[in-house]
Order: structure tokens, then C-alpha cells, then sequence
């Protein structure tokens, strides 16, 4: 028995021995920024999602809420329906790749939103028109570098450094936050070529939805603009919803 | 004696054709460009003054700091009551409010979707309340391209330049789409009523002119003004006293930290307005010193030239008892009539130049891309009394100097020597 033991002692060993090596090397080395990138991407950019939410504003006079809803198909699709406040209601926009349309039941207009407009801001807030149009799937915009390794949101993350391989992006180079074990962005700061801060989010909650992770409160701000920033906040989202085809359409704008 | 110098002008020309032409060129530029600068500063003044500044202009602090990227945002609110105040305060000025904003303005096709749109750069007047000066100060009527002034609510006028970019004719719709005062999306359609060119850049590249009524509801800006532009009744900038006014209704608020105070700014406060007036005072200065300063080298020279083609006559003059200072001021009083004549000769041409120029002027849009102030595309220039003797000043001046330098050889002129000097 005793022989049988040591045996079995040595044989259990010498399996989790070399197993508990590779652990303890994976769990210091990070993964390659490449698959951090990949893994956020695919947290973030899904299929179908109705999401509702709050925007806060907070300006330096005051602040105000708008309430939508979206209508999401995978990261080029997007139909929006601001519900709130009264001046706002029932203002419509609708992202088709990369063209951008909004429609205002007052002057019963669809009016595209290209060129220089799309640096403006959206509704007031921190988000310019050109971020909502930004393709989330960072791997393809960015070459990235882990650079460390920080606590955000008492959560371990990888820090990110990415830095632009096409032209036409927004932000020359992003730093990000990601959550070393659900692969949820935490925290992110974006810069211009020149290493100016533009803008930052700083995520303050996160919640499991559907078996995901999700950002549902966050804080976007115009690094250049004096003020607290816009909050965003998801008072409810639905995953692998069917959207039908018409409401992606520049017919429903007007519906 | 005036009368044997101006016959030996006239018959010897070898000594009189070149400094002539000289003084008359000198005197002809400082006159044309006397009499431009004099156009520029009035109209630099009033077109700032009435288009975009006033006289003076009160806004939020915030505003004021912010004022070149248009922040309606912080605009200033309950603005009746502020003009009550200022008007009780400073009587002899009248108060209007302004709106400036940017924007997209879109045109419809015959679906309601986009056919051709553009980027704005707006003001908002009051162009409909029938006791208004704003048509007066803004001069529509002289503006307007085709079409006509807007007579009612919703009508705008387009610049004629961005009308055709857009292919767009008074009479069509336009959709205006821009953020409120609290920072929503506003889209506001508007007729356009005409469209206008005002020769300034800056406006006519992309400027649209609506109803202030019109625009404080698409901006969501009721009884709010992002400017409260104040006039001399008379229309005249006085710098002095606009000073004083700003000086005491900012003491008002001394040691208050709101920023959403307001605080009044004169003219030569805006957009580097104060340089440029500093600048237009001293350039008439400038411009005479320069000419006088190359005329008195150039006629230096000459003189010098002439002294030595004349070295014979001069020391003949003095052989024959001629006093040495005689020889020397008959050479002054030569060059003066040579400066008199070239200076009424300059003059004259300087005028009918200016005069060209006030009347008709020149197009030069094309050297204007990228000031930030407001300054007419058109060179024009203003013929004052003074333009008819700035031209003697660098014109006699010069003469004068010129020739007084060249001249002092003559005292160093040995008579001793003079007749072995005229043998050979």
C-alpha cells in the first residue's frame, strides 16, 4: 500500500509538477497584446443589442440627461431614438458603415453628417460624431504593446499602449485598461500624434448581462473642454435580439 | 534770383530731369499710399466696428475668453434687463445684440434628404423690428446680390460666393444644423431670401445673416445674446471715451469671481484690433520717413553727380568773388524749386491715382485667405485735405538734405587754388 501510495504520489507529481510550471509562467508572462486586443474586441463588438441609456452632460452651466435607444447590428449598424428631454424627442440617427444620417421631426429633414461636422459634438456631450462612427475593433486600427500591468476598478488589467497603422484614425495612440481576466476595457486615455490628451473614458461600473460583461456606467471626456465629462449610463441591454432589416434603413429615419 | 535759378532749371535739364523724377515718384507714392491708409483705417474701423465689435461689446466673461470659437454656450441671458441697465448707464450709445454661430446648412433635394451642403458662419441681427439699425449698420441694402432683404420670420441671406458653391437660389429652402445654447442638436429650416457680398473675406466666404428672433429659438436662446454690441450715436469710434466706459462697468464687478458676469470690451480690445490701429496711426509716419530717407540718398547722389559735372561753373563763381555760402544756398534754393515743382508734379499724380482708386478701387480677395479681422477685399483710398502737401514734405525734405550734404564741398574749395584748378 504504502509502495502503491508513493507510486501514485510520484506519478501525480510528476503530472502536476510541470502543469503548475506552465500556470505559474502563463500567469507571469501576459498574453500577447495581439489576443488582449482580440478578446476586448470580441467583449465589445457583438452581434444584435438593444441597448437604453442615459446620457448626463455636465456643462459648465448645467447639466441635463437624454435618454435613447439603440438598435445595434454588429459594429456598423447603428438606428438611435432620443426619447428624452421634450426638445430632443424623437430625433433619429442612423450609422450605415461609414455614412451617418440624423433626422429631426421639426423641419422633417434627413440631413447627412459628413466632413467637418463629424468633429463636432454629439448633442452637447464629450462624444464627437466621428467617435461614434469609429470602428471599435481596435486590433484593426492599432498595433498594440503590453506595458504593464495596473489595478482599476480594484480589478487587475493589462496596460495597454496602441499606436495607429492606417492614416485615417481619430486618435494617433490610445492607452488602455484591460481587465485581465474578463477582457472588459476599464479605462482608456486617447492622444493626437502630437501626445496631446484629447479624451478619456473611465469606466465606474461593470455587470453581467446575458453571460457577458458590460460596461454600464461610464465617464467620456473632452480632455480640451473644462467640465466634468458625459456619463453614460445602460439602464438595460438585450443580446442576440432580432433587428429587423427595415429599421437599419434611412426609410425608418422618418417613421 | 528765383527767376535766373527756375530759367537755369528749365534750359540746363542734364541738372534737373533726374531729381525731378525722383521727387516726383517720392511725392507720388506717399500721396497714393497717404490716401489708402487714410480709407483703410476709416473703413477697417467701421467695418469691425458695425459688422462684428461695436464700439463696445459686453459679454460674459467667459465669453470674452473663449470669444474666437463663438461659445454660445456661455452666452450671456436676461439680456433686456442688461441693455435697460446700459442704457441708463451710458446715454449717447445704443445697444444691440448679436449672434454669431457655425453650423452646416443643408440643402434639400426634392426627396427632403441632402443634395448639397456646406459648413456656416452665422450672425443672428435683428433685421425685422421695424425701429432696428442693424439694416443701417450692417448697409443690406448696398450688399444684397440677388434676391432681397428677409421681410419675415425664417428667412435668411446667403453669401452670394457659398450660394453658388451650393448651387442654391433666393427662394429655396435651407436647412441650418448647429448646437443650442445648451450644447443640443438644433435643425431649423429657413428660406433663403437673397444672397449678399459684402467684399470682406471672412463673410463672404461662408456667411449667412438671419433674424435674431429666428435664431435665438433654433438655439434654444431666449432673451440670451452671445454679444451686446454698443454704439456712439454718431457712429464714430472714440477711443477715449469708450475706454472710460468699459473702465467703469467693469468696476462694477470687481472682485466677483462669477464668470458668467459680464464685461465690456472696446474695439481696439477685439482680435487684435488694437494693433492694427496703432499700426495704421504711425504707418503714415512710417511711410513719409522711408520715402525721405531713399529720395534724400538718391538726391544725395545726384547732387554729389551734379556737384562734380558743375565743379567748373562752381569754381568760377567763386573766382570771381562769389561768397561761398551764396554758391551754397543758390544750390539749396535750386534743389527747393526742383523739389517744388517735382512735388506738385507727384502730388498730382498721386491724386488722380487715389482719386482712381476711391471711386473704382482694386479687387484684391484673392492676398486675403486667412485674417482673422475684418478687412475690405476692395483697395479703395480717401482723399483727405492733408493729401494735397503730404507729398512736400519728403518731397522738399529730401531735396533738401540731399543736397545740403553734397553742397558742403563747396567750403572746401581752396581759392587759392582755384585758378590753377580751372587751367587745367
Amino acid at each position: 500500500m504504502k509502495r502503491s501510495f508513493g507510486v501514485q504520489y510520484f506519478l501525480a507529481l510528476a503530472l502536476i509538477w510541470p502543469a503548475s510550471i506552465v500556470f505559474s509562467v502563463l500567469a507571469q508572462n501576459p498574453p500577447s497584446a495581439d489576443l488582449i486586443l482580440e478578446r476586448a474586441d470580441q467583449n465589445a463588438v457583438t452581434g444584435n443589442k438593444i441597448i437604453l441609456s442615459q446620457m448626463t452632460i455636465h456643462g459648465r452651466r448645467d447639466t441635463r440627461s437624454i435618454k435613447s435607444k439603440s438598435w445595434i447590428q454588429g459594429n456598423d449598424k447603428t438606428f438611435t431614438e432620443y426619447l428624452e428631454p421634450p426638445r430632443e424627442k424623437g430625433i433619429k440617427m442612423l450609422k450605415l458603415g461609414d455614412q451617418l444620417w440624423t433626422y429631426s421631426p421639426d423641419t422633417d429633414r434627413t440631413i447627412s453628417i459628413s466632413g467637418h461636422m463629424l468633429r463636432q459634438s454629439v448633442m452637447g456631450s464629450d462624444l464627437s460624431y466621428e467617435d461614434m462612427m469609429e470602428d471599435r475593433e481596435l486590433r484593426k486600427l492599432y498595433a498594440a504593446r503590453v506595458t504593464g500591468e495596473e489595478t482599476v476598478l480594484e480589478r487587475p488589467c493589462w496596460v495597454l499602449e496602441l499606436t495607429a497603422k492606417l492614416e485615417d484614425v481619430a486618435y494617433y495612440s490610445r492607452k488602455v485598461w484591460v481587465d485581465k481576466e474578463r477582457y472588459v476595457l476599464l479605462k482608456e486615455e486617447r492622444y493626437a500624434k502630437s501626445g496631446k490628451l484629447l479624451k478619456t473614458l473611465d469606466v465606474k461600473s461593470v455587470t453581467r448581462v446575458q453571460n457577458r460583461w458590460v460596461q454600464d456606467v461610464a465617464v467620456f471626456k473632452d480632455a480640451l473642454k473644462t467640465g466634468e465629462g458625459t456619463e453614460f449610463k445602460i439602464e438595460s441591454i438585450e443580446f442576440d435580439v432580432p433587428i429587423p432589416e427595415a429599421l437599419l434603413s434611412k426609410a425608418s429615419l422618418r417613421k | 534770383m528765383m527767376r535766373f535759378i527756375l530759367k537755369g532749371i528749365i534750359r540746363d535739364r542734364a541738372r534737373s530731369v533726374f531729381p525731378f523724377l525722383i521727387v516726383l515718384a517720392g511725392a507720388f507714392l506717399t500721396v497714393l499710399l497717404f490716401c489708402y491708409i487714410k480709407r483703410m483705417a476709416v473703413d477697417v474701423t467701421k467695418y469691425n466696428a458695425n459688422l462684428r465689435h461695436g464700439h463696445v461689446k459686453v459679454m460674459t466673461r467667459a465669453y470674452a475668453k473663449e470669444a474666437d470659437q463663438v461659445p454660445n454656450d456661455l452666452a450671456s441671458m436676461n439680456v433686456s434687463a442688461l441693455i435697460k441697465d446700459l442704457q441708463a448707464e451710458f446715454p449717447g450709445y445704443f445697444w444691440t445684440r448679436r449672434i454669431e454661430f457655425g453650423g452646416l446648412l443643408d440643402i434639400p433635394d426634392e426627396k427632403g434628404e441632402t443634395k448639397t451642403q456646406g459648413p456656416v458662419v452665422g450672425m443672428a441681427a435683428d433685421l425685422l423690428s421695424p425701429s432696428s439699425p442693424e439694416p443701417k449698420l450692417l448697409e443690406l441694402q448696398k450688399v444684397i446680390v440677388r434676391g432681397r432683404l428677409p421681410q419675415k420670420p425664417g428667412e435668411i441671406l446667403l453669401s452670394d460666393e457659398l450660394a453658388r458653391n451650393l448651387g442654391v437660389q433666393p427662394g429655396e429652402k435651407a436647412t441650418l444644423l448647429s448646437s443650442t445654447m445648451h450644447g443640443s442638436m438644433s435643425m431649423t429650416n429657413f428660406v433663403i431670401a437673397g444672397t449678399i457680398r459684402f467684399g470682406i473675406r471672412a463673410m463672404d466666404r461662408m456667411g449667412i445673416i438671419a433674424d435674431l428672433a429666428d435664431v435665438q429659438n433654433a438655439l434654444d436662446m431666449e432673451d440670451a445674446a452671445g454679444e451686446i454690441l454698443g454704439f456712439a450715436d454718431d457712429l464714430l469710434y472714440h477711443q477715449e471715451k469708450s475706454v472710460a466706459m468699459a473702465k467703469a462697468f467693469n468696476a462694477r464687478f470687481q472682485g466677483q469671481t462669477d464668470e458668467f458676469l459680464p464685461v465690456m470690451q472696446t474695439l481696439s480690445e477685439q482680435s487684435g484690433m488694437e494693433l492694427i490701429f496703432t499700426g495704421l496711426k504711425y504707418l503714415t509716419s512710417i511711410v513719409i520717413g522711408i520715402f525721405m530717407l531713399a529720395m534724400s540718398l538718391v538726391l544725395w547722389n545726384a547732387s554729389l553727380i551734379g556737384s562734380l559735372r558743375r565743379y567748373g561753373e562752381i569754381g568760377v563763381r567763386l573766382a570771381i568773388g562769389e561768397n561761398k555760402t551764396h554758391v551754397y544756398t543758390s544750390m539749396i534754393s535750386e534743389s527747393l524749386m526742383i523739389g517744388v515743382l517735382g512735388s506738385a508734379a507727384g502730388t498730382a499724380l498721386g491724386l488722380a491715382a487715389s482719386y482712381y482708386l476711391q471711386v473704382k478701387g482694386i479687387n484684391i480677395s484673392g492676398m486675403l485667405r486667412n485674417i482673422t479681422f475684418l478687412m475690405p477685399t476692395v483697395v479703395r483710398s480717401r482723399i483727405t485735405p492733408f493729401a494735397f502737401i503730404i507729398g512736400f514734405i519728403p518731397g522738399l525734405l529730401a531735396t533738401f538734405a540731399g543736397t545740403a550734404i553734397a553742397g558742403l564741398g563747396i567750403f572746401k574749395r581752396q581759392t587759392a587754388q582755384l585758378f590753377k584748378e580751372l587751367e587745367t
